[in-house]
């Protein structure tokens, strides 16, 4: 606004220049930080990237810049698509993220209705309960938690894995379903009451599409946690064939003596694909569920 | 076929606060009834306890003859319509009027006619297809009645709902929900706080304050004989002028003496009701427009006085001028054409035969 | 239902059929939230309970040895190191985060909105892949005979860093990753928080004559230290029982010297077989994270009444 009036009133507003000046400073000082931040944020996938499209012998030569590829190639790609070992780990994370995410979004979208909106006896404790239970940290319950699943002869096992991780996601996805649920008005609930609906019902034709983008945020984060998740199987499966992909990349294409560089970083590249994709195509969704947990609720 | 009872409704929350107390009313078939009164004075929770959306602590409420204490909402064939409208946001509007009559599995064709009927009544058809977010305010509004409408249901409840419309559409609607009820002609309860709403579409004004009805009457009757201080102060924009004043007895006439030595008689024709209140202390309660400028055509039962403006306010077709008196606000309605300046004495007449007098300790109309 | 008919005064049927709706209603809404009841009670009360009887049995659970776990760990070198590097560690590295995720989210919301979207999207990318996945790639850009990282600084004549080779040079390594993966999520919660602050009150601080400076120190932090509080907080709890970075970067070498709690509790309960000890290890961390919990809480509290 004050550039138009300086521009009209260049006598009178001189002031106004400095002004400009300031912002401009501002802005270019912005770019610059950013730029070396993603710069940064950005370097080591893209090093990942590069000895991925290496050949073994380009990576094993250490004369010349490490960071662009002379020779690109896609044969650590198609060595890695043809590991056995690497397929299992990927259907491995498949099953245990769907099964995860489907278990955590019936269990905490039903419980976040039932505390949002049903009260009762104890629900307030509840709710908190379930805040505190997201501060418990994996690697706190890991060992009694290797105790119960042995005892149950779920180790070594995707099983065991699809027992354990709704510990990781539960919590927090019924905590923003609780926020998402109680920021939807109380005279909604009340003239679908008066409309007719019974409880279920009001749950799936109202408060489920009312809140479908908390959902969605809920559904994205369960995905990114389980898939992502590494105490637990490392923890509880020794086993390659039963591990799913973050274990089985770190531990089973680390081979001590023959590093296979190329291979491993297209393998890792891989398996860190499916929440990549899901955040370049649900942005806005990811970061609601990511912001969440602190301002809403 | 539904008029709605209400006996001995209370209602108490944990702790033992009472939102209302006991009250008794009864609302006759295709009537249209209001329920007004200040915020917290229990309106709200009454008309939700008509809904079955808040239990009733005590008392009963029975709609078309039959107890619904125990009935929950959506067997009660009751319809609402909220404040904030509380449309279905994933919803067209098509849909929302038609989720209701969905629920209770009527036929598609029969929620077809109904909706669209609905939808010419309230002139909304072009709108059908919509979500309510493309909608203005006014639009929800309709959108939000319409959902009622089509349910046929034996009441309509409606709970504030102008209150989120800007003064212009609040005056529109107001004229659109009168309308709709002479269309359909269902009964209707109806509950705001403010008092211009209640005056203009009530066929009957039910006044609470704290809990309590303090009067159940139509429209005019508030007016002009309101039975408590509150409701005298509450019906009237602006609202009714109270003075302390002492009632004396003079030569076979009574009179009034105010602060400053104004002395006002009170009309013969008030005599024999006012009688056994000689010498005590009183409220003289007066409307504004009831205290005008000193060129009135009918000069019977009118007193002049005078006194000195403190705040003017002209409003295009009156002016109303604000006084003191001895701590004491009074205003007056005068006529735009007569001069008024703040500090200068203005001669005014109060018409005594819209006097009022009121008895400070029980707050009672004498 | 049945009972719409009753009589007026009816008063004690009544009060029966109320209760009985709203304990029906209750019922529902407990059956609702059992499933969450169970995970929250089977998954997490109870291995907590039971990690703590579990640190006091002997190596082999057939004997309760009361506090004898402690103790051997109150003697023992390695695990004062623990204590020492996961503290430095969690302190260093949430500082860090917080203090370059504030300094980029107040430059993101200072450039034009069009332009956010696409920022943000690009320095978010280190939270979203992964963590033990992409701290494989750091692991190889550190990697002694090929480090790329000590190729770009020979351009500007730095000379050879020994990143895992040496136990501060790993410690550093360790703070950096966790610094790359952790600074984005503060940047985007300091930035959610920057755009709820009202533009009214800096136009307000403006022409009450706040500089830049001024503004930042009386308009924005304090409208968004309760937000900053939650998130160091929260980021305290999670860097401290941090696990994949240490295990994928240097598995607590060189010499044990890297080991935070969760690694050495993996170390001594699931690698060398020891899980009464391991449990034991585990369960130093729960003081500090209660401490962080119950202000987590406070704030959240808080937030949720102020936004009331």
């Amino acid at each position: 606004m004050s550039a138009t009036t300086n521009r009209d009133l260049p006598g009178i507003y001189h002031k106004a220049g400095s002004l400009r000046a300031e912002r401009r400073w501002a802005l270019w000082s912005a770019y610059a930080s950013l730029s070396v931040a993603a710069l940064i944020f950005l370097a080591p996938p893209f090093y990942m990237l590069i000895t991925s499209l290496k050949t073994s012998g380009e990576i094993a030569n250490m004369s010349g810049n490490p960071w662009i590829v002379r020779e690109p190639t896609l044969e650590n790609y198609w060595a890695i698509l043809e590991n056995p070992l690497f397929l299992k780990f990927f259907v491995n994370s498949a099953i245990v993220t769907a099964c995860v995410v489907a278990l955590t979004m019936v269990i905490s979208v039903l419980a976040a209705f039932a505390l949002a909106r049903m009260r009762f006896w104890g629900s307030q404790v509840l709710a908190t309960g379930v805040f505190l239970t997201y501060l418990v940290p994996d690697t706190l319950l890991f060992i009694p938690l290797y105790q119960i699943v042995g005892g149950l002869g779920l180790l070594n096992s995707v099983w065991g894995l699809i027992l354990v991780y709704p510990t990781l996601t539960v919590p927090f996805c019924t905590w923003i379903m609780i926020g998402y649920f109680a920021s939807i008005p109380k005279e909604l609930d009340e003239a679908a009451l008066i409309d007719g609906a019974t409880w279920p019902q009001m749950l799936i034709k109202i408060f489920i599409p009312v809140a479908l983008p908390g959902i969605i945020a809920a559904t994205i984060f369960a995905f990114t946690v389980s898939w992502a998740a590494f105490v637990y199987p490392t923890a509880f499966v020794t086993t390659p064939d039963q591990m799913p992909l973050t274990i089985g990349v770190v531990s089973q294409l680390v081979r001590a003596d023959t590093f296979a560089w190329g291979q491993i970083m297209a393998g890792a590249l891989m398996a860190a694909l499916p929440p990549v994709i899901i955040y370049a195509f649900l942005m806005d969704y990811y970061i609601a569920g990511l912001t969440a947990g602190a301002t809403k609720g | 076929m539904a008029q709605v009872s209400l006996r001995k409704i209370v209602k108490a929350y944990e702790g033992g606060v009472q939102a209302v107390k006991g009250i008794d009313l009864e609302i006759a078939d295709h009537e249209f009834v209001v329920l007004v009164g200040p915020s917290g004075c229990g309106k709200s929770t009454t008309l939700r306890m008509i809904a079955g959306l808040e239990e009733i602590t005590s008392g009963d409420i029975a709609i078309g003859g039959t107890v619904v204490n125990d009935i929950p909402p959506r067997d009660r064939d009751i319809a609402m319509v909220f404040q904030n409208y509380a449309l279905y946001p994933h919803m067209s509007v098509y849909d929302n009027m038609a989720f209701g009559l969905m629920l209770r599995k009527f036929p598609k064709a029969e929620i077809d006619r109904r909706v669209k009927e609905a939808a010419r009544i309230l002139d909304i058809t072009p709108l059908l297809d919509r979500k309510p977010k493309a909608l203005s305010g006014g639009q929800r509004q309709r959108v939000a009645m319409g959902r009622a409408i089509v349910r046929d249901p034996k009441v309509f409840l409606f709970d504030e709902p102008l209150s989120n419309l800007d003064a212009k559409l609040r005056v529109q609607m107001r004229t659109e929900i009168k309308k709709v009820h002479q269309t359909v002609n269902t009964t209707t309860v109806y509950v705001t706080h403010d008092q211009v709403e209640a005056m203009t579409l009530a066929d009957r004004v039910v006044v609470m304050n704290h809990g309590i009805i303090e009067q159940v009457g139509p429209p005019q009757e508030l007016y002009h004989n309101p039975a408590t201080k509150f409701v005298a102060g509450f019906i009237g924009s602006p609202s009714m002028n109270f003075i302390p004043a002492k009632l004396e007895q003079a030569s076979g006439a009574l009179r009034l003496q105010l602060p400053h030595d104004i002395v006002l008689d009170v009309p013969a024709s008030r005599t024999a009701r006012y009688q056994p209140h000689v010498g005590k202390n009183v409220l003289f309660g007066i409307r504004p427009e009831h205290l005008t400028d000193d060129k009135p055509t009918d000069k019977n039962n009118t007193v002049p006085l005078t006194l000195k403006p403190e705040v003017i306010e002209p409003m295009g077709m009156e002016t109303l001028v604000h006084f003191k008196l001895d701590g004491t606000e009074v205003s007056a309605r005068l006529d735009p054409a007569t001069p008024a300046s703040v500090g200068a004495p203005l001669s005014l007449i109060a018409h005594m035969d819209q006097m009022h007098l009121i008895d400070p300790t029980s707050d009672k109309v004498l | 239902m049945a009972s719409a008919t009753s009589t007026i005064g009816a008063d004690q049927a009544r009060v029966g059929s109320l209760q009985r709706f709203a304990r029906r209603r209750s019922s529902i809404a407990f059956l609702m939230a059992l499933p969450l009841l169970i995970v929250v009670g089977g998954l997490i009360a109870y291995p907590a309970a039971f990690g703590i009887y579990l640190s006091m049995l002997n190596r082999r659970m057939t004997a309760f040895v009361g506090f004898a776990n402690y103790e051997i760990l109150f003697e023992s070198d390695t695990f004062w190191d623990v204590v020492f590097q996961s503290c430095f560690f969690a302190i260093t590295a949430v500082l860090l985060k917080a203090l370059i995720g504030f300094w980029l989210a107040h430059m993101l919301h200072g450039i034009p909105d069009k332009g956010q979207r696409k920022w943000r999207g690009m320095l978010l990318v280190p939270w979203v892949i992964p963590p033990a996945l992409s701290t494989l790639g750091w692991w190889w850009m550190f990697d002694p005979s090929y480090s790329s990282i000590n190729w770009l600084l020979s351009i500007i004549s730095v000379p050879e860093i020994p990143w895992l080779g040496q136990p501060w040079w790993a410690r550093i390594s360790i703070i950096i990753v966790n610094v790359w993966i952790g600074a984005p999520f503060f940047m985007i919660m300091y930035l959610a928080a920057l755009k709820s602050v009202p533009e009214q009150l800096y136009e307000a601080a403006a022409i009450d004559g706040a500089t830049g400076w001024q503004r930042l120190r009386y308009v924005t932090i304090p409208m968004m230290a309760n937000i900053i509080s939650i998130t160091v907080l929260f980021s305290l709890i999670v860097t401290f029982a941090n696990y994949d970075i240490v295990r994928v970067l240097t598995n607590g070498g060189p010499r044990d010297l890297t080991h935070v709690f969760a690694s050495y509790a993996f170390q001594v309960g699931i690698l060398a077989g020891n899980i009464p000890r391991g449990a034991a290890v585990s369960l130093f961390m729960m003081p500090v994270l209660a401490i962080c919990a119950f202000f987590v809480l406070r704030g959240v509290t808080r937030r949720n009444k102020e936004q009331m």
